[in-house]
């Protein structure tokens, strides 16, 4: 208590407005500190907010279903989230959570590694979970995903699919992160189809449509009849242009494969008609129940890197599946099969790939 | 002497007519508002934690505030405070990386280069308007854009290696402080609130107590007199954006050094900037107005991020709560100038 | 008799002052109807009531016998009532059909329909004597043409009681001549004037009846045939008050001012000052007589250092100071009084006390090392202000509080405590009232008395006449004569100006 009354005369000394928050904490919030005996779990968005049609959302799908599977009620006492305004606001809202007794505090995306590694430091008491990231702290978990596992599937398809055999891979800014994609998906094709060609571009950018519309626009004119993106928004680029090359000629034949979640809403042109041929999906809303019921039952991998891969269904092909051919679909389940059972080892690096048979 | 009361009574009334607007919606949309703003309360000054974490906030609003008043009080609009923010802030970063000195050196030369650099982007729009009578709003919000970009292309080929942010700046250029810290039980408050109010001093007497000041604020308030005055009014345009630049150069040194310890690649601005148009406008251009002002805007900003937790508040509905209490007080600043203005004219 | 308009027991309140009190003005049908009063009397307070500004707190308003309430100028104008502002409200790129349609255009399904207006404006133009091309671009004519542009405004809107603020303060002597034409046929074609003003002679010759106010009171209407110009300013005033200006002969000493072959060029390129030579010694006072825009203007800011010479030189005290930096001129022993004085003389926005060192301020002992010394700022400026007898509140009133004779007061206390060789003071008494006007002249003599140089530039040929010792008339960028005021008259003045060279009189100086 000693440092709080030092804090609140340095308050009272620097912010004229500060009288006022001396009695704020007069009423000190003690009282529903004790009563509380359920597990409580929160967590914190980047910006995007809980409706950002990825990662956030789907992080946001998966703590309320683990709520609901618990009958924990949204709010303090159960689970609930904080939406951040800007970087600045990270440690606040990690603090808050951790603040108000949650269990388990979760930090959604890479962009909160150094907060949730800050804030892990200062609060020891509180778990810590961080979904894209590595932070080596013994109160937080690391979820990470075999993106390069998923990304083959949809490489095999795209192999056995692909007419001029050419496809194209179109990334975001390069790292270790988005090479796992571009090295699992080439893998995937050349496995199934070893004359096929990969076209590979990164951007810089994940926030550049335009960008990725041009890139597209350069593949497919050199000859890819298939392209698949890591890219975030710049990919909605590659989508868009996919679309508008089969609208002007129907008759093309051209597909786009999404990412992180089900793309194939965006890629619907009519009823009929849809440029998605699949979608590598990264389950975040299962990572997220998983290590929220680890927790809850004492078996909390603080420390640790979780994996989420093919295994543990963490990634996997998308639901939506109409336009690939049951030949194909064929492939993948015997693909699947063989990496479940560590016949094959997907390459994750550029040098694995080059290793790779 | 009632002119005095009516200045402390209008800000104040203001916020009230906020407060009354932010209930209303509360209640319209089934919130109970005295739990909503007890909780906006408590994430401002609740626990010491939020009370470091809102001075922390507070600090870069008052030196962006003080940077856009100087150029006010000088017949300019700075709009290009933002981009001499994050110039400031690459700046600072950068020095902090590039040498390895004793702190007593190495702080103030972070902080010097943050300056600097505000000072140079605020020269441009200065020179310009000097020069060639480019008006200074279109100058520097092209300036805004031109830092962004050449800030995040250096963060990601200079600074980094194709990363999105750099290296931690090391503990000889840090304004942050483990014993403010351990103090405010882990906040991010930082030693950068103390060179605020020094610069809300320094502001205050450069322009009231020295010569140049005289000058500065003749000038802003009519350079045709000032010009027949023998005063030079092309350099004293110029002086006014490099100094107002400056001002916002800090500020981002508050982020870079103290804040965050890295630059980090922006997808848009910081709002800083903009924001201390709003903090400069509701203060009056007055360094104390500014430092009243600057701690209301960062007291909601923080503690807006608690209410949606404790009450259930959609954060949408808080923003719309937020916006409004700042609305009713820079809208009730606009009645007020707008009635001494009428008064003036028919007392004539 | 009928009146068009009566206010009867007009109060009107600001915070902290009473502008009317009990004030009454009745206006006959088909008169000129004078309102005199000093600036600061509440003139204008008045008409902003008249015309729908200001609400009265107290008293009513009666158009043609029937009260009206008039909420905003829109009322005013159905009512018939038209103002003629002191600053046209003209836009100059416009032409003067568009500008006299602005607002109330004639539009046939949202279109302009152009050639009727200006058949229109044509006719009005025809019917009262006005003279107007409805077709030229304001920016092309006279100033005392765009006064007919507003004229014609407030007729084409129907006015029938034409309100006049201050109408001659900005025209040459012709043109006032030529105004007084035009309000007689106005009231031929059965309009009602109230003419705003504090010239007697203006008043003495076009004006029925006159009602005067002081400070903010009624003081009473009388017949313009039953009083003399003596009696109108001591009501306005309160006092009596000297017209001739008292002084002795000058006594000349060396030259403090000496322009030869000036040449100075405008901003489109124009020579606006054209070879012009000029002398002004020790001791006397010069006037510079001539229409507007004959560069007057370009020729104070060049002596100031405010505008390049092209060629020629300007010695102030035998040194050559052309070109130089205003500052470095102003150290050099140059007085200004700028004519516009809420443009150049002032910082409105600054404590009156700190314009008073609006020069000084960077010197001993208003800073030292950079840092202002407020104490002796705000000595030195009670000191002025008693010695000028500036009116103000405090010393830390802002400079805008003050009415227009006081502020100027203070510019001349500033510029004249500085003892500068050469004293430069246009239009001194423009808007001044006659107490002001009085004060400003005698500064002037006393200056020339305590063996200093000034340079007068004033419109007003009576002032030019009054003050000087000797007159050099200007005319498109050349002092065309030099004439003794003594021995010369207005109309003489008149013709010199408008660049005749015709009359020359004995004892004449010659042309240069």
């Amino acid at each position: 208590m000693k440092k709080r009354k030092f804090g609140l005369a340095l308050s009272l000394v620097l912010a004229a407005g500060t009288m006022l928050g001396a009695c704020g904490k007069s009423s000190e919030k003690s009282g529903d500190g004790g009563k509380k005996d359920s597990f409580t779990v929160g967590m914190v968005t980047d910006v995007g907010g809980v409706d950002d049609k990825s990662f956030n959302q789907s992080a946001w799908e998966g703590l309320q279903k683990f709520g609901s599977d618990n009958s924990l009620k949204k709010g303090k006492n159960g689970y609930d989230y904080l939406q951040s305004k800007s970087d600045s606001d990270y440690i606040t809202n990690l603090n808050t959570l951790s603040r108000q007794d949650f269990d388990l505090v979760y930090g959604i995306g890479f962009l909160m590694e150094d907060a949730i590694s800050k804030v892990a430091d200062q609060r020891k008491d509180t778990k810590f979970a961080i979904v894209d990231a590595v932070v080596n702290k013994p109160n937080v978990a690391s979820i990470t995903f075999k993106e390069n596992e998923g990304s083959f599937l949809v490489g095999v398809v795209a192999g056995l699919t692909t007419k001029t055999n050419k496809v194209g891979f179109i990334g975001g800014v390069q790292g270790e992160l988005i090479e796992k994609f571009e090295t699992g998906f080439k893998a995937g094709v050349k496995s199934v189809n070893p004359k096929a060609e990969v076209l590979t571009k990164y951007t810089g950018a994940f926030d550049k449509p335009d960008l990725g519309q041009a890139t597209a626009d350069t593949m497919i004119k050199s000859g890819a009849d298939i392209l698949f993106h890591a890219a975030g928004a710049t990919g909605i680029g590659m989508i868009n242009e996919v679309k508008s090359v089969k609208q002007k000629d129907p008759s093309k034949n051209v597909w786009a494969i999404g990412v992180d979640r089900d793309q194939a809403p965006d890629g619907k042109i009519d009823a009929n008609t849809n440029i998605m041929l699949t979608s590598m999906v990264k389950r975040v809303d299962i990572a997220v129940q998983d290590i929220a019921k680890k927790a809850k039952d004492g078996d909390f991998p603080g420390g640790k890197v979780v994996e989420y891969g093919l295994n543990e269904n963490g990634v996997g092909i998308a639901p939506t599946k109409d336009n690939v051919s049951p030949e194909a679909l064929k492939a993948v389940d015997e693909w699947t099969a063989k990496i479940k059972s560590g016949e094959v080892k997907v390459p994750g690096t550029p040098a694995e790939l080059k290793n790779f048979k | 002497m009632s002119k005095r009361l009516i200045n402390i009574l209008v800000p104040v009334v203001s916020v009230l007519l906020g407060l009354i607007a932010g209930t209303i919606i509360m209640l319209v949309s089934g919130y109970n508002p005295i739990e909503g703003f007890s909780a906006l309360f408590y994430g401002m000054f609740g626990e010491v934690f939020y009370t470091g974490e809102t001075i922390r906030q507070v600090t870069p609003y008052i030196l962006s505030g003080l940077a856009v008043a100087f150029a006010f009080r000088t017949g300019l609009f700075n709009i290009g405070v933002e981009g001499q923010v994050l110039v400031g802030w690459l700046a600072s970063v950068w020095v902090g990386l590039a040498f390895d000195l004793p702190k007593v050196i190495h702080l103030p030369l972070a902080i010097i280069a943050a300056a600097a650099a505000g000072a140079l982007w605020g020269f441009i729009p200065g020179f310009l308007k000097a020069r060639f009578r480019v008006h200074e709003v279109i100058v520097s919000i092209m300036m805004n854009y031109i830092a962004l970009h050449v800030t995040n292309n250096i963060i990601r080929t200079v600074l980094s290696k194709n990363s999105d942010r750099t290296p931690d700046v090391p503990k000889s250029a840090l304004l942050k402080s483990p014993f403010l810290e351990a103090h405010t039980d882990f906040s991010r408050l930082h030693w950068g609130f103390l060179i605020a109010l020094a610069g809300a001093f320094l502001m205050w007497f450069i322009l009231e107590k020295t010569v140049k000041g005289y000058e500065l604020r003749s000038v802003g308030f009519n350079h045709h007199a000032s010009e027949y005055a023998g005063m030079n009014v092309n350099r004293n345009i110029i002086l006014s954006m490099v100094i107002s630049g400056a001002f916002a150069g800090v500020a981002g040194s508050m982020e870079g050094l103290g804040t965050f310890g890295y630059a980090s690649i922006k997808g848009g601005f910081t709002g800083i900037g903009f924001d201390g148009i709003a903090v400069a406008l509701l203060g009056g251009n007055t360094s104390v107005g500014i430092i009243l002002s600057a701690i209301l805007f960062g007291g909601l900003k923080v503690g807006a991020l608690n209410m949606p937790l404790e009450t259930g508040i959609p954060t949408e509905l808080v923003d719309i709560i937020i916006a409004l209490i700042i609305f009713f007080i820079a809208s009730s600043y606009i009645i007020r100038w707008a009635i001494t203005r009428f008064n003036k004219k028919g007392v004539k | 008799m009928e009146y068009v308009i009566e206010m009867l027991n007009i109060r009107k309140e600001f915070p902290g002052i009473v502008a009317n009190d009990n004030i009454t003005l009745q206006v006959k049908k088909g008169e000129i109807h004078a309102l005199l009063g000093e600036n600061g009397a509440g003139k204008s307070t008045l008409m902003n009531v008249l015309f729908g500004l200001y609400q009265p707190e107290r008293g009513e308003i009666r158009v043609n016998g029937k009260k009206v309430n008039i909420t905003d100028p829109n009322v005013a104008n159905n009512l018939g009532i038209g103002m003629v502002h002191q600053h046209f409200m003209l836009v100059d790129k416009f032409s003067v059909t568009e500008n006299i349609i602005l607002g109330s255009e004639p539009s046939k399904a949202g279109r302009i329909n152009m050639r009727d207006a200006i058949k229109q404006v044509r006719q009005l133009s025809e019917q009262y004597g006005l003279r107007v091309d409805p077709e030229a671009k304001i920016s092309d004519i006279s100033v005392g043409m765009q006064q007919r542009v507003e004229i014609l405004k407030t007729l084409y809107r129907g006015a029938d009681i034409l309100i006049f603020d201050e109408p001659t303060a900005v025209l040459t002597p012709q043109e006032i001549k030529e105004l007084i034409e035009i309000m007689k046929t106005l009231i031929k074609e059965g309009k009602s004037i109230i003419l705003i003003t504090h010239k007697l002679k203006e008043i003495m010759e076009v004006c029925d009846r006159v009602t005067v106010i002081r400070k903010g009171v009624g003081i009473g209407t009388v017949n313009v045939s039953d009083t003399n110009p003596n009696e109108l300013a001591s009501l306005m005033v309160g006092r009596d008050v000297v017209f001739k200006t008292d002084k002795t002969e000058a006594n000349p000493a060396a030259s403090v001012l000496d322009i030869k072959d000036l040449v100075i060029k405008d901003t489109r390129g124009v020579a606006a000052i054209n070879g012009l030579s000029l002398e002004v010694r020790a001791g006397e006072i010069v006037g510079i007589a001539g229409v507007d825009g004959n560069g007057q203007t370009e020729l104070i800011e060049a002596i100031a250092g405010l505008k390049k010479a092209e060629s020629g030189t300007i010695s102030l005290n035998q040194k050559e100071i052309q070109n130089l930096k205003p500052r470095r001129i102003t150290e050099s022993g140059l007085g200004h009084i700028p004519q516009d004085r809420h443009k150049h003389g002032l910082v409105l926005d600054f404590p009156i006390g700190e314009n008073m060192v609006l020069q000084t301020y960077y010197k001993k002992p208003y800073s030292k090392n950079g840092i202002l010394n407020y104490k002796n700022i705000y000595q030195k400026a009670k000191t002025l202000i008693k010695d000028y007898d500036v009116r103000t509140p405090t010393e830390y009133t802002l400079a805008r509080a003050l009415s227009g004779g006081n502020q100027q007061k203070a510019i001349i206390g500033r510029e004249v405590d500085r003892d500068p060789d050469l004293l430069i003071a246009a239009q001194p008494t423009r808007g001044l009232d006659v107490g002001a006007i009085e004060f400003v002249h005698k500064r002037l003599i006393e200056q020339r008395d305590r063996g200093k140089g000034v340079l007068l530039i004033s419109f007003e040929l009576d002032e030019v006449l009054n003050v000087s010792d000797r007159i050099a008339v200007i005319y498109e960028g050349k002092i065309v004569a030099i004439v003794d005021p003594k021995q010369t008259t207005e109309q003489e003045l008149g013709l010199l100006m408008a660049g005749s060279t015709v009359t020359r009189k004995e004892g004449e100086h010659s042309n240069v």
